[in-house]
């Protein structure tokens, strides 16, 4: 008991003097578990980018950036631990590509004044900025993504879905639950059919759910999985011989290790995404010159150009973007996390901005405002070819049903106002 | 030389039956009491309550509940993290029905509510044992995970699936939600570990601890000199689901906030409560102490050894957290297989004797 309270005291000494000298840009990642082959190319991808500020502009307005790395598992408690011990080092927003985990620091990091951006996850009604004054989602969420299927599913048939058959395969977590509340909205609209196919996490056991397919025959399948799932439901869909063209994941179920196991089987098949894919971006060069050759790239350095490393990097672009906004309203380059929060709501991405920063068309051009918090929500569609092993964007980035997105964030936002007696924020 | 009966003179039988009989564990249980209640809230921050002490109490109820299922009455259960769950749920489902009713009360409930359920799921215990009951309690185990996941009305109908822990207070101070301060929730956790540690002590060494410890030892002798199978394990089944119903609704409500039922109360969580039960000791109190700040501070410890202060890949040392900590359990039971609870034992007789050997 004795070494324990001086362990203790000790750790509140440590605790209580945070160094102030670098931006601080918290990695809760995961290297690790059923969902590292998406977390490794994320957090490399999001390290990396700071690394390159660091190396050729000397960080963000003359200060140097910092990456924290914390491992998360994937797993809540991790999270929590993660968020707790990295925040007192001077945290300015947090990303924990997890959208268990972003529930769990909303009212957190809220309460701590510190931003969180869960970019194309979390919860999707963090868009009302008016009751979510500390998150932000842009430039798209799950509810932009479904709609963003539908559409695209439209465009196939004519414009006509009455009496089609859609299945959503989806995890059996908060994330997969996410979008079913909008398909359902949408199957009233466009008269189809939304047949609900859960799997419970990790997702590697999906026997049961493809037979359902095969004997129900839906005209098209949506999947909503991550990590170990992914690579799962492709392999099941190519065993079931489901037509792969009818078969469409979110944008965190199309990346190469997700299709890559079923070999020639998963050609054709299809995802959503909301960033630019593929390496032919002159920031590249850059990261090459500054990163790789340095050998200072994060992780093994093997992630470059792959699509979630693709997405890492963007993460970390709007997050220097959102800094240096906030170095400018604030006229400080010290800025804390408070700051940056001002910074994130008076976003402006435009496509000049992003063709300055060797990014041009890696995204949509969006502004963020105090009652939108969640960008555009513009998504397009892309293809795996098995033969060449890339993706390529067959419909470009494309409005979504706002008609049937607003009132359900509305609705989700102002119960939780509700819930936890928010006063408007805007 | 400090540690022993010699000069403690017993003049009464209340005296002579107290759960620390030598004064110098007397003492220390009041100095570690003291500097819990008096101390630790005044040095607590956010990192110290969330990442350690918060799971430290709350895993410690969880596994005394544990404990006294399967260390004391001899029925191993694998259903731990479904009836953590029904706690959790339980509190939820109160604390939203009844906002003004104090937390107390709501925490109370909701273990309560467990020990029916747990009772329910107690019955089969009655006819099965050993594997053939650790399979029972395991579809417990996954039905409850399915049935939360499952019926929309235990999570209000929220579009996660998720619940969340509304804001709540206890005599004016928050003890849930963001803005609950750390002492606050230390303490309230702190004082539900406490007093169930003191009624666990207080069963354990009673006529009924004594019939659960009957029933494990050998079921037939002990109907047969008297004891009733049938009140022994439905009672033990029910006060062990009661504590673990406390330990899931301080869990949802006190330590994260918000829970999705698969991930947090997953079969992962049977497991590491039963492995805190094996390592610290099967059938002790302190055994269930012990094992729970095991496997909470080890992997806490690991990560900031390999991660803050070496610098290693955060990868690696997650990896090698989970070497480690295998390697050690695999090795306690070799080396020890009554846990820690019977180093410490050795440790007391030893010290008994000092400094000289015999």
């Amino acid at each position: 008991m004795k070494t324990k309270l001086t362990t203790l005291a000790l750790g509140a000494m440590m605790a209580a003097g945070p160094a102030m000298a670098d931006l601080v840009f918290p990695s809760l990642s995961y290297r690790t578990g059923p969902f590292a082959a998406g977390g490794i190319p994320f957090a490399d991808g999001y390290a990396d980018y700071f690394t390159l500020l660091n190396e050729r502009d000397g960080g963000i307005g003359g200060v140097k950036t910092r990456v924290p790395e914390c491992e998360t598992g994937y797993n809540t408690e991790k999270g929590v631990e993660c968020y707790e011990a990295t925040k007192g080092e001077g945290a300015l927003v947090y990303q924990p590509l997890s959208t268990g985990i972003t529930y769990q620091l909303i009212p957190k990091a809220t309460a701590d004044d510190i931003p969180i951006h869960s970019m194309g996850y979390g919860r999707t009604s963090a868009k009302n900025g008016d009751v979510f004054s500390h998150v932000f989602n842009y430039p798209a969420n799950y509810w932009n993504g479904a709609s963003g299927a539908v559409n695209y599913l439209l465009g196939e048939n004519g414009g006509d879905l009455n009496g089609k058959k859609i299945a959503l395969v989806y995890h059996n977590s908060a994330y997969g639950k996410e979008p079913i509340r909008t398909l359902e909205e949408l199957a009233k609209k466009h008269g189809f059919e939304l047949v609900l196919l859960p799997v419970d996490s990790p997702g590697q056991e999906q026997k049961s759910q493809w037979l359902q397919i095969r004997r129900d025959k839906p005209d098209y399948v949506v999947l909503w999985g991550w990590g170990v799932m992914n690579q799962a439901a492709v392999q099941e869909a190519a065993n079931i011989r489901f037509p792969m063209e009818n078969f469409i994941g979110v944008w965190w179920s199309g990346a190469e290790h997700d299709v890559t196991p079923a070999g020639d089987k998963a050609d054709g098949y299809k995802a959503l995404t909301f960033t630019g894919l593929g390496s032919d971006y002159p920031i590249y060069d850059d990261l090459k010159k500054y990163v790789v050759d340095t050998g200072k790239a994060a992780g093994a350095g093997d992630q470059l150009g792959s699509v979630q490393y693709n997405r890492g990097l963007y993460a970390a672009m709007l997050a220097a973007e959102a800094a240096r906004t906030a170095q400018e309203i604030h006229g400080t380059a010290e800025i804390t996390s408070g700051q940056m929060r001002d910074g994130m709501e008076a976003l402006d991405i435009t496509e000049a901005k992003m063709a300055d920063l060797g990014m041009s068309g890696f995204g949509p051009e969006f502004k963020v405002s105090c009652e939108n918090h969640g960008g555009p929500g513009l998504v397009g569609v892309a293809q795996w070819s098995a033969t060449d092993k890339t993706w390529s964007v067959i419909s470009d980035f494309q409005p979504t049903d706002d008609d049937v997105i607003n009132p359900l964030v509305d609705e989700d936002s102002s119960a939780y106002a509700g819930e936890n007696k928010i006063d408007p924020n805007c | 030389m400090f540690y022993r009966e010699a000069g403690d003179f017993k003049v009464s039988y209340s005296q002579d039956s107290q759960t620390f009989p030598i004064r110098f564990d007397r003492y220390r249980y009041y100095v570690v009491l003291a500097v819990a209640f008096g101390v630790v809230p005044f040095l607590i921050n956010d990192y110290w309550a969330n990442a350690i002490l918060l799971p430290f109490l709350i895993y410690a109820i969880a596994a005394i509940g544990l404990n006294i299922l399967t260390g004391y009455c001899g029925q191993v259960s694998l259903g731990t993290g479904g009836f953590m769950a029904v706690g959790a749920y339980a509190c939820y489902k109160l604390m939203t029905a009844f906002p003004d009713v104090s937390m107390f009360i709501h925490v109370l409930l909701a273990g309560g509510i467990t020990a029916v359920v747990g009772v329910l799921f107690g019955l089969p215990s009655l006819r099965i044992k050993g594997f053939y009951l650790a399979v029972a309690t395991l579809a417990a185990q996954f039905f409850l995970v399915w049935l939360f996941n499952r019926v929309p009305w235990f999570y209000n109908y929220s579009a996660s699936g998720q619940i969340n822990s509304p804001e709540r207070d206890v005599f004016g101070i928050i003890i849930t939600g963001p803005n609950a301060p750390a002492w606050a929730t230390y303490l309230f956790c702190l004082i539900f570990l406490s007093i169930c540690a003191l009624i666990a002590r207080n069963l354990t060494r009673g006529t009924v601890g004594r019939t659960w410890m009957a029933i494990r030892d050998m079921d037939i002798a002990a109907e047969i000199i008297g004891v009733n199978p049938l009140k022994a394990k439905l009672s033990a089944f029910a006060v062990s689901s009661f504590f673990v119903g406390i330990s899931g609704a301080l869990f949802f409500a006190i330590y994260l906030g918000a829970v999705e039922v698969g991930e947090v109360f997953g079969i992962q969580k049977s497991f590491l409560v039963l492995f805190m039960v094996i390592i610290g000791g099967l059938g002790s109190i302190f055994g269930s102490f012990a094992g729970a700040a095991f496997l909470v501070l080890l992997p806490v410890v690991l990560k900031v050894v390999g991660a803050d202060m070496l610098g290693w890949p955060t990868d690696i040392v997650a990896h090698l957290q989970l070497v480690i900590v295998g390697a050690l359990i695999i090795l306690f039971l070799i080396l020890e297989p009554h846990g820690l609870a019977q180093l410490w034992r050795v440790a007391k007789e030893k010290l008994r004797l000092w400094p000289f050997p015999h």
